[in-house]
């Protein structure tokens, strides 16, 4: 029990942290936003320290319900990340109404989703996947007074709760059918032929997971919530959370279902390709960036679940790749679209008001010219080469007419991308005037993804290529 | 040489108007330095590939560079033309010129990158990477139809490289490398060479642009400054070409050979189709376009002849048509700059207020149709030789070609240039600057220097291309004519075998 502990310390330390936050918020009040902003971003860091040094260590731990291993690490590691830094940008949005649960919710989510990326059993699958999202309710409806962000809140409950029921559905018809909820022992249960018990259990828990990770036709709550959440919480939605369904998506497909491939395969396969159609023509109407970009994720998750569709190491390497890639795309993009406002400082969110952006801001439209190019996979952008590696495992995994088809709908998603470029660079000025202005953080932040994005990236890939590959190989 | 334009490029980003001219023309300037510093280094006969270079960045694939002869002759293309291009825009460009510039030398950065990549990924990304530049250069500071010209390329272009994309992850996947020099010499199995072959040429023929697909381009001319249709017409055309002779024919020697007549036909539609189709426009660019199209469908048709005249001949037509068609384009940038309408109608008797603008007008005319001494003859008289040894039909139907575009040329010219000088804003029009007579001159040396010598552009390709010829031959279909018989085929391109014979001394 106590060696067990040992190997759980980025957990432990963040529901210590998260505690302490919340202490902190409640004795000295909402003021001291420093304080308590400090308290939990050093928890951040040293729940990532912990996943470093427990790098190499490979366990289960309390009975077998979770594992310690270098796949986890990958994805806690983005999960902290992305954590970090949406706990950085919020201050300046919230100005004034800024609150200690902030903080204090993100540390408790963050701490759910890494129990999501590292379970490897139904029930802690479940447990971790709960703590995230009634953190993640909350947060959506952070700002109680306006009306878009409690109806975002209420709607991602609804959505969310439904999604849940469906996953505990399944979860239960697995159970019934294989007798465990251990992740191996499940596979061992099912073997290659799974009978019509076992494929509605896959069904039901594949849909459910397809809601947490926006996966159509389990979409829609997307654009509405990423609209109607505050900014810095949008920015959440889209990046941790993705990472850890994504990762509880393939650990689950490969290593509980992985022997039933004729089941679950075309089920992902149709997921990939809806996502990329609807992710694609859903986004080109749009006029807000916010929902934009959620059709935006949508259309990327697509991309991913081709890497997941093949199957193989080499596939979930191209995952694990493109979800870092992903992650730096989409917090700049959300740091772009924080940094946009009028000149009462009002957020400004529509596409429109972007026009002559680059005349205002270059160096604001630069950077998010160069997130969107990357976003649509266009070299010699960074973006490019996830979508390489994702499509070249389809192809070695015989799934040749997949990643055509993927391939041609990608230039579908370019459309948009390339309109949005349009308004900020050839059309004349609008007459919002945007001034925006960030801090220096901000400013940093966003360079420096830009930066890593632009053809400087691909200095990464043999580094990148070792992490992924040494934590795919923990599936396989 | 890629490093000097990317520096230039960050530099012109953050520099004022005028500082950005002089960079940029100084970075392409050194660039060109450059260029004829390789040439002269290039060693004619010696190994295929020189000047390799060679760093394992990527882990998955390397960043290899090298070039042969048709890269280098395509480099050389690339690196004149783009001080031309800077200067052509010099005054035309008000707007933004530093973002301008920078993205000139981007495209520069790019299409050397191209050309020299010896890698298959790194030629991918290098080969898309031009599409964001000369998207915001068509749509920041292109004409009136801009957006829709600068959506239509992007997204043209994009879906046909997709395809190669798969192509080439199945290429890597069967051969297992992604270097090029490797690949070349690679056997793929049959079936599986239609596939790649089919979906290279999706890339290509859009890239090149072959009739059906070739749309996009008269608007992404009409639409673009005129320094981007330079280097439009210039060199991004040749990259398709590049392509097929690259990679296409000596990887897929087979299916290059099966689907031989798939290209004869397209470029012989494409041959008559855009000659008739230029013949009746009324917009200057439109008709340099479409002409466009028609000398790369004797391109094509000449690279599918499988033997060494007719690909010579279509590399030749290549270089020539870069620089011809830059010139062309910078012909009717200069008197849209002074009127500022593209339309035929509104010029006319130019030659009596500008002498010196008509006389160069006229020689690249006279090159553009292939008349002897320019360097459009050199090249089509090679191609159709190819060609005719291939195929007397696809020659004879190519022909025509030539003769509709000299009825379209001339046309052209009598109308812009001949005539009464009856308009009062023509009457006005001054005639060439010395920052004009900087740019014609160079191009017009050049053309006839390819016209009156080309063996100093033919000499360092001809190893590259007798080894793709070699590599073709085993799959390499008979062709129609008889040579030996000494009787020449009664219906085939009569005339111009005839009228070429006499000058083929001189030529070869």
């Amino acid at each position: 029990m106590t060696a067990d502990l040992m190997l759980i310390w980025p957990e432990l330390i963040l529901t210590i942290g998260g505690l302490v936050t919340l202490m902190l918020g409640a004795f000295m009040g909402d003021r001291q936003v420093g304080i308590y902003q400090l308290s939990a971003l050093l928890t951040l860091a040293a729940a990532a320290v912990a996943v470093v040094a427990l790098f190499g260590v490979e366990a289960t731990v309390f009975s077998g319900t979770l594992s310690v291993d270098a796949f986890g690490g990958f994805a806690k590691l983005l999960i902290y990340a992305a954590s970090f830094v949406c706990i950085l940008i919020a201050p300046r949005f919230f100005s004034g109404g800024m609150r200690a649960e902030y903080p204090t919710l993100i540390l408790f989510a963050a701490l759910g989703m890494g129990i999501m990326a590292s379970s490897r059993d139904l029930m802690t699958l479940y447990v971790g996947l709960e703590l995230n999202s009634l953190a993640a309710y909350v947060l959506a409806s952070f700002m109680r007074t306006d009306e878009r962000s409690s109806e975002a809140g209420l709607k991602y409950f609804v959505l969310g709760a439904l999604a849940s029921g469906m996953l505990l559905y399944g979860i239960s018809l697995l159970y019934g059918f294989t007798g465990t909820t251990d992740f191996a022992g499940i596979a061992a249960a099912m073997g290659d032929e799974p009978g019509i018990g076992l494929i509605f259990g896959i069904v039901f828990v594949l849909s459910g997971l397809g809601f947490k990770i926006s996966a159509v036709p389990f979409h829609m709550w997307t654009p509405d919530v990423y609209e109607g959440a505050p900014t810095p919480v949008t920015t959440f939605f889209a990046s941790a959370p993705k990472v850890a369904a994504m990762a509880l998506m393939t650990r689950i497909v490969v290593d509980a279902i992985g022997p039933a491939i004729g089941a679950w395969q075309q089920i992902v396969i149709f997921l990939a390709l809806a996502s990329i159609i609807l992710g694609a023509v859903g986004a080109i109407g749009q006029k807000n960036i916010k929902r934009l970009l959620a059709y935006s994720s949508i259309n990327n998750v697509g991309f991913m679940l081709i890497g997941l569709a093949a199957g193989t190491q080499q596939g979930v390497e191209g995952v694990l790749t493109y979800l870092l890639v992903y992650l730096v795309t989409t917090l700049g993009a959300f740091l772009v679209v924080l940094q946009l406002r009028d000149e009462h400082g009002n957020q400004v969110e529509s596409i429109p008001a972007l026009a002559g952006l680059s005349q205002r801001r270059p160096g604001l439209a630069a950077a998010l010219s160069v997130f969107l190019f990357s976003l649509a996979g266009i070299p010699p952008l960074f973006g490019f080469w996830p979508k390489y590696l994702v499509f070249e495992a389809a192809v070695n995994a015989g799934l040749v007419p997949l990643a055509v088809a993927g391939i041609v709908a990608s230039v579908i998603g370019a459309f948009y991308y390339i309109a949005i470029i349009k308004t900020m660079y050839f059309d004349d000025k609008s007459e919002v005037e945007v001034t925006g202005g960030g801090n220096a953080v901000e400013g940093t932040i966003v360079a420096a993804s830009a930066l890593w994005l632009s053809a400087v990236g691909y200095l990464f890939i043999p580094m990148l290529a070792v992490a992924s590959a040494h934590a795919a190989a923990v599936l396989f | 040489m890629l490093a000097i334009p990317a520096i230039g490029a960050i530099l012109c980003l953050y520099a004022g108007d005028r500082n950005a001219r002089a960079i940029a023309l100084a970075a392409t300037l050194i660039d060109f330095a450059l260029g004829v510093v390789l040439w002269a280094n290039f060693d004619i006969g010696g190994a295929q590939w020189q000047f390799t270079e060679r760093a394992d960045l990527f882990g998955r694939f390397q960043w290899a560079l090298g070039i042969d002869g048709m890269a280098l002759m395509l480099i050389m293309l690339s690196v004149f033309l783009m001080p031309l291009c800077i200067l052509a825009s010099w005054d035309a460009i008000k707007q933004r010129v530093g973002l301008y510039m920078a993205m000139f030398l981007i495209m520069e950065v790019v299409m050397i990158g191209v050309f020299m990549a010896q890698d298959l990924l790194l030629f991918y990304i290098f080969f898309e990477a031009g599409l964001i530049p000369m998207y915001f250069i068509i749509g920041i500071w292109g004409g009136a139809n801009r957006i829709y010209a600068a959506f239509k390329f992007f997204l043209y272009t994009l879906l046909g490289s997709v395809l190669m994309l798969i192509a080439m992850i199945a290429m890597i996947a069967e051969a297992g490398t992604t270097d090029i020099p490797t690949l070349l010499n690679y056997d793929f199995p049959a079936g599986m060479q239609t596939w790649l072959w089919l979906a290279f040429f999706a890339s290509l023929a859009v890239k090149m642009p072959m009739w059906p697909v070739h749309t996009w381009l008269p608007d992404a001319h009409v639409q673009a400054p005129t320094a981007g249709s330079m280097i439009l017409a210039g060199v991004l055309l040749k990259l398709g070409a590049y392509g097929f002779l690259r990679f296409m024919m000596p990887m897929f020697p087979d299916a290059s050979a099966q689907l031989m007549w798939l290209v004869f036909g397209l470029s012989m539609v494409a041959v008559v189709y855009t000659s008739l189709v230029a013949l009746v426009q009324n917009d200057m660019k439109k008709l340099i376009a479409y002409s466009s199209v028609a000398h790369m469908a004797i391109v094509t048709a000449g690279l599918f002849a499988f033997n060494q005249q007719g690909i010579e001949g279509a590399l030749i037509i290549m270089l020539s048509h870069g620089v011809v068609s830059a010139a062309l384009f910078f012909c009717v940038g200069v008197i849209y700059d002074r009127l500022h309408t593209r339309e035929i109608d509104r010029y006319g008797g130019l030659a009596v207020n500008m002498p010196a603008y008509a006389l160069f007008f006229m020689l690249f005319t006279m090159a553009s149709i292939g008349l002897p001494g320019t360097s459009g003859f050199v090249g089509e008289f090679l191609s159709l030789l190819g060609i005719y040894e291939a195929s007397s039909v696809v020659a004879f139907v190519c022909t025509t070609g030539i003769i509709l575009g000299a009825a379209y040329m001339l046309y052209l010219y009598r109308r812009v240039v001949f005539g009464e000088l009856t308009k009062d804003d023509v009457k006005a029009m001054p005639d060439l600057n010395p920052r004009e007579w900087a740019i014609m001159a160079p191009l017009a040396a050049v053309a006839l220097w390819m016209g009156v010598y080309p063996e100093s552009f033919l000499a360092p390709m001809r190893g590259d291309v007798t080894t793709v010829v070699a590599r073709l031959a085993p799959a390499k279909p008979a062709g129609d004519a008889q040579l030996a018989a000494g009787k020449p085929n009664a219906d085939a391109a009569h005339g111009e075998t005839a009228h070429g014979s006499s000058h083929a001394g001189g030529v070869q």
